[in-house]
């Protein structure tokens, strides 16, 4: 028996494709938290240093000035773990790089030049407040917002590649002989996702940083300035939720078109049938039976193609070998992300809405309690939808690395290993994710404290000895 | 067309020893700098130093492997495969130090400053050795052609490897103590200029006696690298070393400008005297460029990319570096909002007073 347990501890740990699947799965679900503050919070910071210099406000600039600041923190962070994906990509998948390196990779090309960009202005903009001109200073803020939104499209474009690959030719013994590289990157699959993260990442980063301010103004903190910080986040949150809603269903549509058997671990559909119902929760049992859940008639059908409603056919798992699609517990996890992404999204939905209308009808933003406690948990609620999100594409996807071209046990690497970094990787991502939560919460209640800014607070700021204060500085 | 991404790969290698080398270099003098008292003010100058630019960078790592996967896959793989405990360890050093740097600063408490300082420190000595380490086992022709594992040990645990990584190590500290010289020059910190200096000659001789003992190593462990060295390389060899002489004339003399754009030439051409000394081979004596470069149309957009890199990122890193030798880029946010409101025609009100006294005026 202990030697069965001891066989078994020693082949999972010899094998690895759950390790070298794990670890990818875990840092790039780190990463994907950081993106939304780092594509859109500089457009937020913009917006409250707009208003500072257009309308003199002094607490939409000390809101700039600090938010600069943490943002320098979780953009240190995003850097380096973005670094280590562009590692692993090599050190976990080395077969598929090997073989689709020459067509997966070329969109990181010009990812390169946009974060390279991006790295740059965000540096003079975080330490140029001082001594730049401000609307200079202002101006150098733009191209990260720009830079963010390229970035973050060419990455997706890779992404889409893996489930739309396209704009290459193999001869017959399947290597790759030629690439259109606009083809690639333009993949079909590349509009509609792209467009889907580049909206979550203003949808999580606006929920996400108005709910620190939502949670302070459930605290008593209802001043102005957290005031002012939750309304240029939350507006923004509110804004791309519809839009949010629109690119999502279109994208879903997409994948009933493209990726039948991925749709059908969505909808939870073994057997090709039309009338299907959208089960709401529900499990695929491994002889191929959906129980439980809540079942409503015809919807999955209806919303597949309104023209043809109810009446439209849903391609069913087992239209391919077993081997060729994603595994029962597979299936299972798709079908929950997919109703935990689409079920947080109604609710920030709604939220969104609640917002809107009070705005509309009564020029405030909603005073109730209720609304500020929902507000507060919108932003972690919307990681988690995010999350879910990043679950239905790529388990979805399973098990194909690229989408019917090369399976991921053909595309990982030979070194057994794996399982000793993914621990360390594991043990270091906590560690930093912890601190980086802790390090926010101290900067922010420093400056609580403090009131203004004090020398001691940021990352990377000269201390007292190299400031060297000119004359006139020294004079109070 | 595979020549011209090869140089653009080299070029990169280049901006990223003699920018992010630095960068690691400077965390190399944060780790020697003493206990929290007696080192406080030339950590203080490495961090005014690498501050606003290590992120940009950090970046031309990232960019050596894009030009790496998209143009030579089969090389890439190969090194992955082959190297993966070193490539790991840097992916994780590079994890902990860049979380470190930016947490350090936002801490106040001195144990806590204490263990990410450590934490920074030790990281950027341990990444710049493995790169070396890695560099020292593709160039001694350890890393096989064809996407398949070599020695996982041996190729990256060798006599050039080792070379390889101190020389990455000691080469790193030394270009950024010359740099620190002429930061702290700037800062009008005369005291700290000295104490660099002393360092940065220092270090130079550290990097000559490793030089000198690596050539003997190369001869005995890497064939044909040491070949390329002495031959098609030669020129290029030959002024890297005048170039490292020359600043280190001038470092005893104590003119660091001078020095710093001869240490820069010296630290470049060592690099470039390794890309031609293994040309033609990626990875020596087994895979030639030519034979793992991608398909034209992979080619054409990497150098379009690189040409638009040119056009659009290469002015701003430059305005970065213009900004940041100027001092106009002091530091992260401002000390007080006031500063720059009192700069305004519009703003009211002596710099320096209480937040919440701002706060409770500003009722627009």
């Amino acid at each position: 028996m202990i030697a069965t347990v001891g066989t078994i501890a020693v082949f999972a740990a010899a094998d690895p494709v759950p390790w070298a699947r794990s670890q990818m799965a875990f840092t790039l679900m780190f990463h994907i938290i950081l993106v939304p503050l780092g594509v859109s919070w500089t457009f937020m910071t913009l917006i409250a240093n707009y208003r500072a210099l257009r309308h003199d406000d002094r607490d939409a600039l000390l809101l700039a000035q600090r938010w600069s600041k943490y943002m320098a923190v979780t953009f240190a962070v995003g850097a380096v773990t973005g670094t280590v994906l562009s590692f692993e990509f090599g050190l976990l998948w080395p077969r598929f790089m090997d073989q689709w390196g020459e067509a997966f990779g070329v969109p990181f090309a010009f990812e390169g030049l946009f974060f390279f960009t991006e790295a740059i202005f965000i540096s003079i903009y975080i330490f140029g407040w001082r001594r730049l001109r401000p609307w200079a200073h202002f101006w150098t803020g733009v191209p990260i917002v720009l830079a963010g939104i390229l970035g973050s499209v060419s990455v997706v474009a890779a992404n889409a590649w893996m489930n739309a690959p396209t704009g290459f030719t193999t001869n017959s013994a399947g290597t790759v002989v030629a690439v259109d590289p606009v083809r690639v990157i333009f993949n079909d699959s590349m509009p509609l996702q792209a467009a889907h993260m580049v909206v979550a990442a203003y949808l999580v980063g606006g929920f996400l940083i108005a709910s620190v301010y939502a949670t302070a103004m459930l605290r008593g903190r209802t001043d102005r300035y957290h005031r002012l910080g939750f309304i240029i986040a939350f507006s923004v949150a509110a804004v791309a939720t519809p839009i949010q809603m629109g690119v999502g269903d279109s994208l879903a549509r997409w994948v009933y078109t493209n990726q039948p058997v991925k749709f059908a671990a969505i909808e939870l559909v073994p057997t090709t049938a039309s009338d299907v119902p959208e089960t709401i929760l529900g499990r695929l049992g491994e002889d191929g039976t959906v129980s439980g859940g809540i079942p409503i008639p015809g919807l999955a059908s209806w919303l597949s193609d309104p023209s043809t409603g109810r009446a439209t056919v849903v391609q069913g798992l087992d239209t391919v070998p077993a081997d060729a699609r994603p595994t029962v517990d597979q299936v299972n996890i798709v079908h929950l992300g997919w109703d935990v992404m689409v079920g947080l999204g109604t609710l920030l939905f709604l939220l969104a809405v609640w917002y809107g209308a009070t705005w509309l009808f009564r020029r405030r933003m909603p005073a109730s309690r209720w609304f500020l406690g929902a507000a507060a948990a919108s932003g972690v609620l919307s990681v988690i939808a995010m999350e879910a999100g990043w679950i239905v594409t790529e388990v979805g996807r399973q098990p194909w690395i690229v989408y019917e071209l090369m399976k991921v046990e053909d595309a990982v690497t030979a070194n057994t290993g794996v399982w000793i970094s993914f621990a360390a990787i594991v043990v270091l991502y906590v560690a930093v994710g912890v601190t980086t939560i802790l390090v926010l919460r101290g900067m922010s209640r420093r400056f609580r404290r403090a009131g203004g800014f004090t020398d001691h607070d940021a990352p990377y700021a000269p201390g007292p000895p190299v400031q060297a204060p000119s004359e006139q500085e020294k004079v109070p | 067309m595979s020549t011209a991404v090869a140089a653009v790969l080299l070029a990169a290698v280049v901006a990223y020893a003699v920018f992010g080398g630095a960068d690691f270099g400077a965390g190399f003098w944060d780790l020697t700098a003493g206990g929290a008292e007696r080192g406080a003010r030339p950590r203080a100058v490495v961090e005014h130093s690498i501050g606003p630019v290590w992120e940009a960078n950090h970046v031309w790592l990232i960019f050596i492997f894009v030009v790496l996967w998209t143009s030579f896959s089969e090389a890439y793989a190969s090194i992955t495969l082959t190297l993966f405990v070193p490539l790991m360890i840097a992916a994780l050093g590079i994890v902990l130090r860049g979380a470190s740097f930016a947490f350090r600063k936002a801490v106040v408490a001195t144990w806590a400053r204490r263990v990410f300082g450590a934490g920074f420190a030790l990281s950027s000595v341990l990444v710049p050795y493995c790169m070396g380490a890695i560099m020292g086992g593709i160039a001694s022709g350890r890393v096989p052609a064809g996407g398949r594992a070599g020695d996982p040990v041996g190729s990256w645990i060798n006599p050039t490897s080792v070379v390889g990584g101190v020389l990455a190590v000691t080469a790193a500290a030394y270009l950024s103590a010359v740099y620190l010289v002429w930061d702290a020059r700037r800062l009008d910190e005369t005291d700290m200029a000295e104490y660099f200096r002393r360092r940065a000659v220092i270090s130079a001789v550290v990097v000559a006696v490793t030089v000198a003992v690596g050539a003997v190593v190369l001869h005995a462990d890497a064939g044909y690298l040491f070949d390329g060295l002495t031959s098609r390389a030669l020129p290029v060899v030959i002024l890297s070393i005048a170039c490292g002489v020359a600043a280190l004339l001038l470092l005893g003399r104590a003119a660091a400008r001078g020095a710093r754009a001869l240490a820069v030439v010296a630290v470049a051409t060592a690099v470039v005297s390794w890309g031609v000394a293994q040309w033609p081979y990626v990875l020596p004596e087994s895979l030639t460029f030519t034979a793992a470069a991608s398909s034209s149309g992979t080619l054409t957009a990497v150098l379009v990319a690189v040409a638009l890199a040119v056009v659009v990122v290469l002015p701003g890193f430059v305005l970065l570096y213009v900004l940041d030798q100027r001092g106009l880029l002091p530091e992260e946010g401002v000390a007080d909002a006031a500063d720059r409101v009192a700069d305004r025609p519009v703003g009211d009100g002596p710099a320096g007073g209480p937040d919440r006294t701002r706060l409770k005026e500003s009722g627009t």
